[in-house]
């Protein structure tokens, strides 16, 4: 059961941040508000219209042109053909996409698109918006824009926002209180900042072994050929290493093509989902169909400050156009606990908040040398 | 502002675990009616996108299918057209099987087939097999009016004489034959999210159905040919075979019209597209967990 027992009352005009590990419920409870799929158990009262997306263009089409597809995706949101018609120019406008606006969406870059579909359904007519971590894509003065939109929506028009990221620092920008998910339940509902810190209290450090065989994987471009089964780290027992120690870690992967020069990288992203850096190791696989294969592999974290950080593994490759694809992806798959000790900074403690994540060499005072 | 404060009030929707059977939620589908036809527009536009033919093909079809039907059945079976020219004959009978049997398969993969849009955004379910059977009518129109072109040839030359009276008839066979086709669709399409099986029965099943409907002989055939009550029981029976000989008596003139099985064929099709709208309104709720 992906949620159980939830009794929650959102307000007319607030903007509430839902947050929650992956598998939390949060996507189940964003469905079941936009009639996507309907409770097995329990009622819903809803006053107001609502514009849900739980994706970027949903019904969007390849062969149809960018203004086709507005009137596609808008009539699928709700929209009459007289509504579109009205707010077409306004529409246009804001997804910066004039010159391209009679040109098939196949021909649009990712971006592009991204900005074409948030358009229309921030120019919908409606009293609640539901977004989905949409915002993930498109380049960043973009994302400003449209976290601008929502959040004038809310304080100046009275809209209601419901809004899920696992990026904290929207959930701040945006947001006047927020909803804290776990395994199906709600656990906490209140200010922002204490759910914050619920949340990373719940992101402990993952286990020995981080088995992801039986894991439905989030994302939908993915290219079949190889997937990881488990992480496991080799030098503890749980995911928790001293500040300046090395992590060594063995990738079990299974593939079921021959495939050459696959990639694995990680991304590493601090509990409230900043990017820190990401860890390489390209072309490091060649394997047959049937293989199941186990690589140790050593990362040297020693640049990074004590914390809490989550792991996103990848396995990439190239594609016939000179691309590059996913065979895997498991975004927020395992938390890394990096604790301190002693020598470690010792003149102040550090805030990570304000300086960072990385802590580079000490300055070096050229006099004394 | 206060606009918005008013329409709080104004729209109120309430979901529940509890599912009403008998609301059929056709007042919805018709605020959505934009979108139905936005989706026809669609179909109609992606399938022949990346074709050199394009839509020349709706015309192809039926063309070349007519001369492998009075070749194979015409020709090598010796069956007879009723003393129908053979072109006009197939053109007709071509045409209004492709319409059922399009209405029928494309709809029977409603779910799996848009399981994509469907697990993101809420709309009237409704809209997209209704759509499709706005589009398989327009690609009959295209045919039909090619089947026409060879009546009026047939005519001119005095080898035809439809019932031109009838022809207002063929709107109501459409409706008729368009509403069977979606009913059944939906029905296998709502049977059909969890366990695939069926789906691969359903293209043999129309194809069977085809010979079972007096498609590539005519009804009159029956009594001078066989003697064998039990197969023409079920040819009459068929619900398929009254509507497409009242098409028939209109276009080319001679067709066998029964009241009695008109009024069966009738009954069966208001009891599979209500029982079928029903079905696929409870299936719809809950798809996305399954499929």
């Amino acid at each position: 059961m992906a949620l159980n027992g939830i009794d929650l009352t959102i307000y007319q005009g607030e903007a509430v941040g839902i947050i929650g590990s992956n598998g939390a419920g949060k996507s189940t409870l964003l469905k079941l508000l936009s009639k996507v799929t309907a409770p097995t158990e329990g009622e819903i009262d809803i006053y107001g219209r609502i514009a849900s997306m739980l994706e970027v263009g949903t019904g969007f089409n390849g062969e149809l042109t960018g203004r086709e597809n507005v009137y596609m995706n808008g009539a699928i949101l709700g929209m009459t053909k007289q509504e579109i018609d009205a707010k077409m120019e306004q529409i246009i406008d804001f997804s910066e996409v004039r010159d391209f606006i009679d040109t098939p969406v196949k021909r649009y870059s990712s971006g592009m698109f991204v900005k074409l579909a948030f358009s229309v359904a921030a120019h919908l007519d409606s009293e609640i918006m539901i977004m989905d971590e949409v915002l993930a894509v498109g380049d960043m003065a973009f994302q400003k824009k449209c976290l601008d939109k929502m959040k004038e929506a809310a304080d100046r028009d009275g809209r209601t926002v419901l809004y899920v990221s696992h990026n904290m620092n929207t959930i701040r920008q945006l947001c006047d209180r927020c909803i804290v998910l776990n395994q199906g339940k709600v656990v906490f509902e209140g200010m922002v900042d204490e759910a914050i810190e619920m949340y990373m209290g719940l992101r402990s450090e993952s286990p020995e072994i981080v088995s992801f065989e039986n894991l439905k994987r989030q994302r939908k471009d993915l290219v079949d050929g190889i997937k990881i089964s488990e992480i496991r780290i080799l030098n503890h027992d749980i995911w928790k290493i001293k500040v300046g120690e090395k992590l060594q870690f063995m990738l079990t992967v299974k593939a079921n093509k021959v495939l050459q020069n696959i990639g694995y990288r990680s991304r590493v992203v601090t509990v409230d989902g900043n990017s820190v850096s990401v860890l390489l190791a390209p072309r490091l696989i060649t394997c047959q169909a049937g293989d199941v294969i186990s690589i140790p592999l050593e990362a040297d974290l020693s640049e990074l400050v004590p914390g809490r950080y989550m792991l996103t593994p990848v396995l990439y490759g190239a594609n016939e156009y000179g691309g590059w694809h996913f065979y895997d992806h498991i975004d927020a798959a395992i938390v890394l606990e990096i604790e301190t000790q002693e020598g470690f900074n010792e003149n102040m403690p550090w805030e990570q908040r304000w300086w960072g994540s990385v802590k580079l060499p000490e300055l070096v005072d050229l006099r004394k040398q | 502002m206060s606009d918005i404060q008013n329409n709080y009030q104004k729209y109120h929707s309430h979901i529940s675990s509890k599912h009403r059977w008998f609301d059929l939620k056709l007042k919805e589908v018709w605020q959505y009616k934009d979108l139905i036809w936005l989706f026809t527009k669609r179909s109609f536009v992606v399938t022949y996108k990346q074709t050199i033919l394009g839509p020349a093909w709706i015309v192809l079809n039926p063309i070349i299918t007519s001369f492998i039907y009075a070749f194979v059945f015409g020709g090598i079976a010796g069956m007879g057209t009723d003393g129908i020219p053979q072109m006009a004959f197939y053109m007709t009978s071509t045409a209004i099987w492709t319409f059922f049997s399009t209405c029928l398969t494309n709809n029977a993969t409603t779910f799996t087939s848009n399981a994509a849009v469907f697990g993101k955004v809420y709309f009237p379910r409704l809209t997209t097999p209704i759509s499709n059977v706005l589009s398989t009518m327009i690609q009959f129109l295209i045919q039909f009016g090619i089947a026409m072109a060879f009546v009026i040839y047939y005519v001119i030359i005095g080898q035809l004489s439809p019932n031109w009276w009838a022809f207002s008839l063929i709107p109501i066979v459409l409706i008729h034959l368009g509403m069977m086709g979606m009913g059944l669709g939906i029905i296998i399409s709502s049977m059909t999210t969890k366990y695939r099986d069926l789906s691969v029965l359903v293209g043999f099943g129309v194809s069977l159905w085809m010979y079972a409907t007096p498609i590539v002989y005519p009804l009159s055939q029956l009594d001078s040919q066989f003697n064998n009550n039990v197969l023409k029981m079920i040819i009459m029976i068929n619900p398929v075979t009254m509507p497409v000989e009242v098409l028939r008596y209109a276009v080319l003139g001679k067709g066998t019209i029964d009241p009695f099985f008109l009024t069966t064929s009738w009954i069966f099709t208001i009891l599979v597209i209500v029982f079928g709208i029903m079905v696929f309104n409870k299936v719809e709720r809950t798809f996305m967990d399954t499929v």
